[in-house]
């Protein structure tokens, strides 16, 4: 139990030097932007689909979830602005991290984990190329910045599943349905919201590359790699939303 | 020059006793009680191929990977081009690792990358004015110095053992090294292709004038390519001599290598 504590604490201290690192060498020339604009088409781009699929279906769920409800209040005028404030605020930055951890903070740790173990970062390493700089800090920043973006993406087509799941049911026209949610929204709702968004997607990256740079023992520390990153990120994103809300909660 | 005639000649004509690689009372231990180097003491000079032959886990590879700083060691002095690399800044170690190849036991190419890009990664970071037709003219010259500049377009998981091999030599190649450190460069390779490759050592030597520490359990690469050998037993330099010398050395532990 000790041990296991100990371990815990070593691995968070250990990942807390690694993401130092980061810090002091992102402003550090050279600068790879070709490199950094490869990663946001990967880690951006190409996760679209995904998160505009959960997107919709938590939009949709979620106003279908919530309807039955609000209409045993007389509230049902209210589903829209409801429906984009949970979105907004909580979901569609969580669901969309969690996401993100799985497909993403995997996705880095068993390339980075692959290539320690086949010596290509050595290899980057003795040829004197940076490979903290090529490696991490690009995928760091493309996951700081795209994450946010993925979650504003998911929160548009979240209220579009939304407005399709009160059309179900009713008849309310798109404009009506958007001035609603509009009206119910205030700059304090978005801002918190979007700041811890970039918080996942540092931690994101940042879990995926530290797993991936300390995979060791072979092909099956590449598998361990990836697993752990998800398990890691997707804990530490909870972690992050919880404290996020304590802040929000206590300032605003 | 023809591989025939390479191998006739004297493999030093004049020997130039410029040391290049100095290591003195080099030890490593991994973990508690791991100790894998205990005082290992080494000369490369220069113009020399020196072999390092040794059993698995007797510290070859951890000695080379100390002399570019991906090992740092516990204890000891290494000095290469005279600095000693162990006291000097990240940048300084840097410009040392241009002037020193290393090419590793499996090739380590990049694997997302072509062989093109291999070859040009390195060339575009370290010279970053050149332009696209100069870096397709290196690459190709590189290519054709490792015989295979008709794979320029394959990626790594096209390419055989062998071919992986040349391709990492010639990603070695590109920055024109002083020194280059071969982790046992013929294992995993049926006998034909480990001639090609210990030939291959051979070539680079005369046409590069490079200096080499190539590290095998090969005989056969050995006999071809080394001017001085070293037998490394449990963290020591056991034996050094001449393949010639070695092979009637009366410790027969050593004498086993070579039957």
């Amino acid at each position: 139990m000790i041990l296991s504590l100990k371990n815990i604490f070593t691995e968070i201290g250990e990942t807390a030097l690694f993401a130092k690192k980061f810090f002091k060498e992102v402003f550090i020339p050279p600068y790879e932007t070709k490199e950094f604009l490869k990663q946001c088409y990967i880690i951006g781009y190409k996760s679209l689909p995904l998160v505009a699929i959960t997107g919709f279906i938590m939009g949709l769920v979620l106003t279908l979830q919530s309807r039955p409800t609000l209409v045993k209040f007389g509230a049902e005028s209210w589903l829209p602005g409801m429906v984009a404030l949970s979105l907004i605020r909580e979901i569609a930055p969580v669901i969309t991290a969690l996401i993100c951890a799985g497909k993403i903070s995997s996705g880095i740790g068993a390339e980075l984990g692959s290539m320690k173990v086949t010596e290509q970062i050595d290899a980057m390493e003795v040829s004197a190329v940076n490979p903290y700089n090529y490696l991490v800090v690009t995928r760091v920043l493309a996951c700081t910045l795209m994450v946010p973006i993925l979650v504003f993406f998911a929160d548009a087509i979240g209220i579009i599943g939304g407005y399709v799941g009160i059309n179900i049911h009713g008849d309310v026209n798109f404009y009506r349905f958007l001035t609603q949610i509009i009206q119910s929204l205030e700059f304090l709702d978005l801002f918190p919201a979007t700041i811890k968004t970039f918080f996942f997607g540092f931690v994101i990256g940042m879990i995926g590359c530290y797993k991936g740079f300390t995979a060791s023992n072979g092909t099956e520390s590449v598998g361990q790699a990836a697993n752990s990153a998800v398990v890691t990120a997707s804990l530490s994103i909870f972690i992050i939303d919880m404290v996020a809300v304590q802040i929000t909660d206590l300032f605003f | 020059m023809t591989k025939e005639k390479l191998h006739k000649e004297p493999k030093t004509k004049e020997k130039d006793l410029t040391p290049i690689i100095e290591i003195k009372d080099l030890h490593k231990t991994f973990g508690k009680d791991n100790a894998v180097l205990k005082g290992v003491n080494l000369t490369l000079n220069k113009g020399e191929d020196l072999v390092v032959l040794g059993r698995s886990g007797s510290g070859k590879s951890v000695t080379i990977k100390c002399i570019v700083g991906l090992i740092e060691p516990d204890q000891g002095e290494i000095k290469v081009f005279n600095e000693n690399v162990l006291n000097i800044s990240k940048s300084e170690l840097n410009e040392i690792r241009v002037r020193v190849g290393f090419l590793f036991q499996s090739g380590a190419l990049y694997d997302s990358m072509s062989v093109r890009e291999n070859l040009a990664f390195t060339l575009t970071k370290h010279k970053r004015d050149l332009s696209a037709d100069e870096i397709e003219k290196e690459v190709m010259e590189a290519l054709e110095n490792v015989g295979l500049a008709e794979a320029v377009d394959k990626m790594p998981s096209e390419l055989s053992g062998g071919m992986r091999k040349r391709i990492g030599l010639a990603r070695t190649l590109i920055l024109k090294p002083e020194i280059i450190l071969y982790d046992e460069p013929t294992t995993g390779l049926d006998t034909i292709t480990s001639r090609e490759i210990s030939e291959l050592i051979l070539d680079i030597k005369h046409k590069q004038k490079t200096s080499s520490i190539i590290i095998t359990h090969d005989m056969a690469c050995a006999k071809l390519t080394a001017d001085r050998i070293i037998v490394l037993k449990e963290g020591v330099i056991h034996a050094e001599g001449t393949y010639e010398e070695l092979e009637k050395d009366e410790d027969e532990w050593v004498r086993s290598f070579f039957e």
